[in-house]
Parts: structure tokens; sequence; C-alpha cells
């Protein structure tokens, strides 16, 4: 199956590619495991043992944090570094501007490690970190523009593959949105004011906030999908037109999005409403991309049953074609002023990053992992098979939690008596809400559970006698 | 919004719409020189795509969601100024005032409510109402009795008040415990009215300026000393002689004075911490607290009903 194109071997820059995949899997544990603290405390406060650094409040946009920026876009810096140089036919533009953006982000991720606990906070959620930390990221996200886009400009193939144009999308549309929503005034090294205010202020970050999920979460995993289900299918993908349609859609509808985060709000009412048409509408172009990603197995169904990897692949684009589903019903203001500020949205909000941001990029790198370190196969796919059941079960035990105490939460909040008074007080709703936190704080369990397999498996994978270097394999695998 | 702004927003919300409907009439037909069902004509690392059509019920999907929006944003604020074709909007989002709120909803009365948080407070308004006012109309005394009304009542405080008060009404720290003797302001069914429908503002001053450290180390042990706590008698006979400056809200006695909200120093109950180091701190940073005004925010009658369930916490109705 190789190329016409370029019949001699090119020298893949690899080493970035390792360092995130590994930084990926280390953030991973890290971030799931504050998430499962901070699950606990949910139930036993006590768990913060009086320390104001492990109180909830701090460790919560920790966790956000390390799952996202940490986790997450490290997985997309492996993987679009990886996928944009095998698709291009051609080494990353820079060694040097590569390494420098492992290194600043990095940098990023432990500066928010040690001022999220220590209280240093923007309090814009998932914008946190304090402008001398943003300044690095802006910095860090631009050189990440130029070898991305430069790899793209010399490339050797005719034609942009889809999976760059996603990951394009996202790079760009991440830098205007974090440099247009963090623009603060400094009054200190660690303390800053937005130069919003009032509704404004609100909008800007939701902009910020539901893109953060729209592009980052979405856009930048859908160009992982599009090439790694191919890959590890050996199938081609189904529709090009698809493609062409729901990523025109998805890009130009999800920018919109964000006021459906501030449904009855002080925000004007015309812009709720685009808020929410344009959301219903990105239902579709959303799901084609579920649609691509899945058929693109057709003619291969056999192979879910005797790959792990696959599965948690195709599972991930379930989980995603159903937050996809959700995500637009809820932004319909109706069915938001039941399910807004009630666990809904935190379930929501896993369905989509446990379910699909974590299942694809779990497969992705089992996928990857071998083929960086010269080995044809991960060390034992037993593992991979547990691992992929693990996260599945605690998958499903979040989100089914947070779903039955999230509508709960919503119906008791609104019950009214006979003669017009709430029938439950909030702390009525708290109470309420145990059995449904003990269950989730279980799902997180399983899934830590899932991500020390993984990062087991993987040590022994890279650990094991060379069966190839790693250039043969890469130009091998093609 | 000015005119420009209307339409900028009109031009990109139209133009992001119809341009979805190009894309998908554009993508609905084969424009590429692929037959199809059959692979495109390049590969990148392996991977090759096959030029199969849109599948026919996502594009029904698709049009369905695309021709909602337009008919939504035709009825709905959406469209920059265009206010939508049914007139609604959610509240009088533009007021600064409670006077331009009340002019706001007079005048979307008799535009025929068309402002839909304005239809559902009068809607509930008619529902509730009657009775709560009969409740209203009745004296307090009289309403401790009613186990109905105090069911009210505690729901009412429950939702509104429990929030500093607590739950069980008995305070913290700042917040007056409510299920005792002892009032700030006084504790007869008139004065607990008058706290709940037009706030207080509690205000002692500090006195770091006028006491250094040791004097008001001096006047804390001789304000413990008042409520028969065991004190160093030295200090607190020093402290006594600057006594005077506080005698003024608090009385020669330091009984208090309810007309002022000065607080009762004898009776060992502290509002801000009955500790040295407490009574020190409010000695030297002062203290200021605030009950809000709840009059605008519930209304006369449904205060009636919360003062009665609050009068009911510390006086049961069978000693009346």
């Amino acid at each position: 199956m190789m190329s016409q194109t370029s019949p001699q071997e090119v020298e893949y820059n690899l080493k970035v590619v390792r360092q995130f995949s590994i930084m990926t899997i280390i953030w991973g544990i890290v971030g799931m495991t504050v998430g499962v603290l901070i699950a606990a405390q949910l139930i036993w406060p006590e768990l913060n043992f009086n320390t104001p650094w492990l109180t909830y409040s701090r460790l919560r946009p920790l966790h956000t944090n390390a799952v996202i920026f940490a986790f997450g876009t490290s997985a997309l810096f492996a993987t679009s570094y990886y996928v944009v140089q095998k698709t291009c036919k051609v080494r990353l533009f820079s060694d040097n501007l590569a390494a420098f953006t492992f290194w600043g982000w990095q940098a990023v991720i432990i500066a928010a490690v040690i001022t999220l606990p220590m209280g240093l906070t923007s309090s814009k959620e998932y914008a946190e970190l304090e402008w001398p930390i943003d300044i690095l990221i802006a910095v860090t996200w631009i050189a990440y523009v130029i070898v991305f886009f430069g790899t793209l400009v010399k490339r050797k193939t005719s034609h942009i593959y889809v999976a760059n144009w996603f990951y394009g999308a996202f790079i760009i549309t991440i830098a205007v949105l974090h440099i247009s929503n963090s623009m603060a005034v400094p009054v200190s090294f660690g303390k800053s004011y937005s130069i919003y205010s009032g509704a404004v202020d609100a909008m800007m970050q939701w902009w910020y906030g539901h893109n953060a999920v729209g592009f980052l979460l979405t856009a930048g995993f859908l160009g992982m999908m599009y090439y790694f289900v191919p890959k590890q299918a050996e199938r081609p993908v189904y529709s090009y037109r698809l493609s062409v349609v729901h990523f025109w859609g998805l890009i130009s509808l999800y920018i919109w999005a964000g006021p459906h985060h501030l449904h009855y709000t002080a925000l004007p009412d015309w812009t709720q409403n685009l808020g929410m048409v344009m959301s219903v509408v990105l239902f579709v172009p959303s799901w084609g991309g579920m649609i691509n990603g899945i058929m693109t197995l057709s003619g291969a169904w056999h192979k879910l049953k005797t790959d792990p990897i696959l599965r948690f692949l195709i599972v991930s684009l379930s989980f995603y074609g159903m937050s996809t589903f959700e995500g637009p019903m809820m932004a319909i203001k109706s069915v938001n002023a039941l399910s807004h500020y009630t666990d809904w949205t935190i379930g929501h909000v896993h369905s989509g990053a446990l379910g699909w941001v974590a299942m694809i990029t779990i497969g992705a790198l089992y996928h990857l992992i071998p083929r960086l370190y010269g080995q044809t196969q991960i060390h034992s796919l037993r593992l991979v098979n547990i691992h992929f059941w693990l996260h599945t079960i605690g998958v499903v035990l979040y989100i089914v939690a947070m779903w039955i105490s999230g509508v709960m939460q919503g119906l008791m909040w609104r019950a009214v008596n006979t003669d017009g008074t709430l029938t439950y007080s909030f702390v009525e709703g708290v109470q309420a809400s145990y059995p449904f936190w003990f269950v989730r704080f279980v799902g997180g369990l399983f899934i830590v559970a899932g991500m020390l397999l993984m990062a087991y498996n993987c040590y022994k994978t890279i650990r094991a006698e060379k069966q190839l270097t790693a250039t043969d394999n890469a130009a091998q695998s093609a | 919004m000015s005119s420009f702004w209307s339409a900028w927003i009109i031009v990109l919300t139209l133009g992001t719409l119809i341009g979805l409907i190009w894309l998908l009439r554009w993508n609905m037909s084969n424009y590429t020189d692929v037959p199809e069902g059959e692979e495109m004509d390049h590969d990148f690392d392996g991977i090759v795509e096959i030029n199969n059509p849109l599948p026919t019920w996502w594009t029904y999907l698709f049009w369905v969601c695309l021709a909602w929006a337009f008919v939504y944003l035709a009825l709905y604020p959406g469209l920059g100024n265009f206010k939508g074709l049914l007139g609604w909007s959610s509240s009088n989002q533009q007021v600064r005032s409670l006077e331009e709120s009340q002019q706001a909803v007079q005048a979307a009365r008799e535009d025929g409510d068309i402002v839909q948080y304005d239809r559902e407070i009068r809607r509930a308004q008619e529902e509730f109402g009657p009775i709560f006012q009969a409740f209203a109309q009745q004296p307090i005394k009289d309403l401790i009795k009613d186990e109905q009304a105090l069911k009210i009542g505690q729901r009412l405080y429950l939702q509104n008040c429990a929030q500093c008060h607590g739950s069980n009404a008995m305070g913290g720290k700042g917040f007056p415990n409510l299920t005792d003797d002892d009032w700030l302001y006084g504790g007869s069914p008139e004065d607990i009215k008058v706290s709940l429908l037009e706030g207080r503002r509690g205000n002692m001053p500090s006195w770091n300026e006028q006491f250094n450290e040791q004097q008001i180390s001096e006047l804390a042990t001789y304000v413990l000393s008042l409520s028969g706590r065991k004190v160093d008698t030295e200090m607190a006979k020093a402290g006594e002689q600057n006594f005077a400056v506080c005698a003024a809200c608090h009385g020669q006695d330091g009984k208090g004075n309810q007309s002022l909200g000065a607080p009762n120093l004898t009776d060992n109950i502290w509002l801000y911490g009955g500790s040295q180091a407490a009574v020190e701190e409010t000695l030297r940073e002062g203290r200021f607290g605030v009950m809000p005004a709840w009059k605008d925010i519930l209304g006369e009658d449904k205060i009636h009903i919360i003062s009665a369930y609050v009068y009911s916490l510390s006086n049961e109705s069978e000693e009346e």
C-alpha cells in the first residue's frame, strides 16, 4: 500500500511524538487520579485534610486543566505531529520549534500544577491560569501553529488529508480563543483582571469555553480519528464527500454554540437563541464524523471481536455520537432549564471526555506506542482487552450515575407545593445525590485502574527488545 | 444595539445557514471525477477514501434542522434587532431599577403579557397569592398556632433565610441564632417583621485608633467579665475605665440597646465569638452586620408568614 509519490524513505521526527505520547499517559493518570480524589471529597469532605491546597475548590480546576490540557492536548500534540508527517510524507518543519512546543507545554502544565493548588486563578473556567502562564501558552501555541502549518506547506503529497484539516482548524481556533479570552490587565505577578466585564465577559468566557470543547476536544480528536481508525481497521475511509460537508459544517457551527452555557442569564435573548439554534443544527455535522468513522469499518466488523484496540476506537465513536446528540438537546432552552447546574452537565461532559476523548486517545496510543519504539505489537493484547472493559464499565457507571442524579436534582429544584413554595431545599438535593456520587467515584476508580494497566503495558512494550528500528518501522507500517 | 451591528449579526447568521445549504447541495452531487463508490485518487500513508454518497437519511436530517433554524429565527429573537414574529422575550432585560421594572411589567401587560418572566410571575401570583394573602391578614400570634402557616413559613425560610441563619435557624458566626431569646433588634412579632421587611445594618466601630493593644485587651477582659466569665480582675478593672465609650451604645450596664441593634454584652451570647481573641478582634476591627431588606424580593404577605415562623422558634404557642 505504499504511495506512489515518495518511494524514498523519509526520516520522520519521532522523538517529539514519543515524548508527548509518554506524557499523555503520565498526565492522564495524574489528572484522572485528581478527579477520583475530588469525587471522593464530595462524599467525604474530610479528605481535604483541612489543607487549603487539597480543597475541592483548588483541585477541581487542577483536574480539568490536567485532563484537558495535559492529557488531552499532549495526545493531540503527539498524534498531530505523527499524522502530519506521515500523511504529508515529510519531516516536521522544525525540530527545534517542535522541541520548544514540548518543553514549553510541559512548563505550562507544571506551572498549573503549582499555581492552581496555591489558589492563584483568573476564575475563568478552563482558563484559570494567570497571565504569565497565559503568555507562555500563547507563545508555545504559536510555535505549534508554525510547526504544523510549516509541515503542511512543505508536504510531498498533492492534497491535504482530512485528518490535517481537523488538526489545523483546532490549532488555529484555539490560538484565537485563548488569546481573546485571556486578555487581562495584570496587577501583580499572580493576579490580573479580565479586560471584559459583565455579560460581555460571560459571553467571551463561554465563546472560549465551549470551543475548548468544540475545537480542542472535538475537532482535534476527529483529526486523530481520521488517521487511526482507518489505519487500525485497515479499511478505506467511508466517504470523502461526507468528510467535506461535516468538516465545514462542524467548524462553521461550533463557533456559535457558546451562548447555550448562558441560557436564562443576563445575556440578551437574541444571543441565547442564536446559540441554541446553531447548537441544534450542529447535531447533524457532528454525526457526520461518527458515521464516517463507524462506516469505515464496513466489511471489517469481525475485527472488533479480535482487536481490542479497534474496539477502543469504535466505542469512542459511539460515545461521540451519544454526546453530540445529548449536547444539542441540552442546548434547547426548555431542556436546559432542567439540566443546567445539575450533575447532568457533568455526566454529559464526561461521556464526551471519558467516552470519546479518552477512548480514542487510548486506542490511538496502543496503535502508536509499538510503532514509535520499534515493535510490531503492543506487549499484551490481553491487558488491552482488560483495560477496554475496565474503562467501559467505568464510563458507564459514571455517566449513568450522573444522568440519574442530574435529572433528579433538576426535578427536585423545580418541585412546587400546592401553596407555590418549593418542595425541597437545596441541601435535600445534595443529600439525595450521595448514592450517585458514590457510584461515580467507583466508576472513576475503574478508569484509573485501567490507565495504570496501560502504563504498565506500554512500559513493557517500550522496554522489550527492539524488533525494528523506529524509522524502519514507521516506513513499514505505511 | 446599533443598526450596523444588528445588520452584521443578521448577515453572519444567514450567511452561515445559507452557506450550509449550499455546502450540502454541492456535496449531494458527485463533483469529483471519480465514480461513486470508488476510491479517490489520493493516498495518505496507505489511507484511501471512497467517494461514497452522503447517507440519504442524514441529508434529510440536515434539511429538517436547517428548515427549523429559519422558522425559529423568524418567530423568536435572534437576528440582531429583529424581535421575531411572536414578539416574545424572556424578561425585561433592559431595566436598571425597580421603578423601570414596574413600568416595563405594566407596559408588557398592556401588550398582552409577551414577556415570559412577567407572565409566569403573574400566573404564580394569581394562583398562590390568595393563599399567602389569607394568612397575612391574621396576627402573627395566631399564625403560630396554625400548622399549615408554619409549614409554609418554614419552607420559605429554608429557601431564603437558611443560607445565612442555617437550616436549623441556629445561625453561625456573624449570623444571629433565631431560636433563642436574645434579640438584637427586638423579638416581638412586629420587630421581627420590620427586620425582614427593611433589613438591618449592624455597625460596631473599630477602636484601634483610640486605644492601644493593652487597652483593647483590658476592655475585652472587662466585657467578658460582664457575663460572669472568670477573668483577670486587674485587667478587667483597667478596662472598665474606658468602658464609657462603649456604654454610649451598649448601655452603662452593658445590656445593649435594641433600638440601635447594640448587643447585650451580659448574656454570654456572642455573634462573632466569645473568646478573648475574638472580642479583641471585634474591638480592634469593628463589625458590620448586614441583614438584607426582603420587602421587594418576597413581598409583604410572605414576609408576614416567615415572621410567624421565626417568632414560633422561640415562642411556643402554648405559652400564649
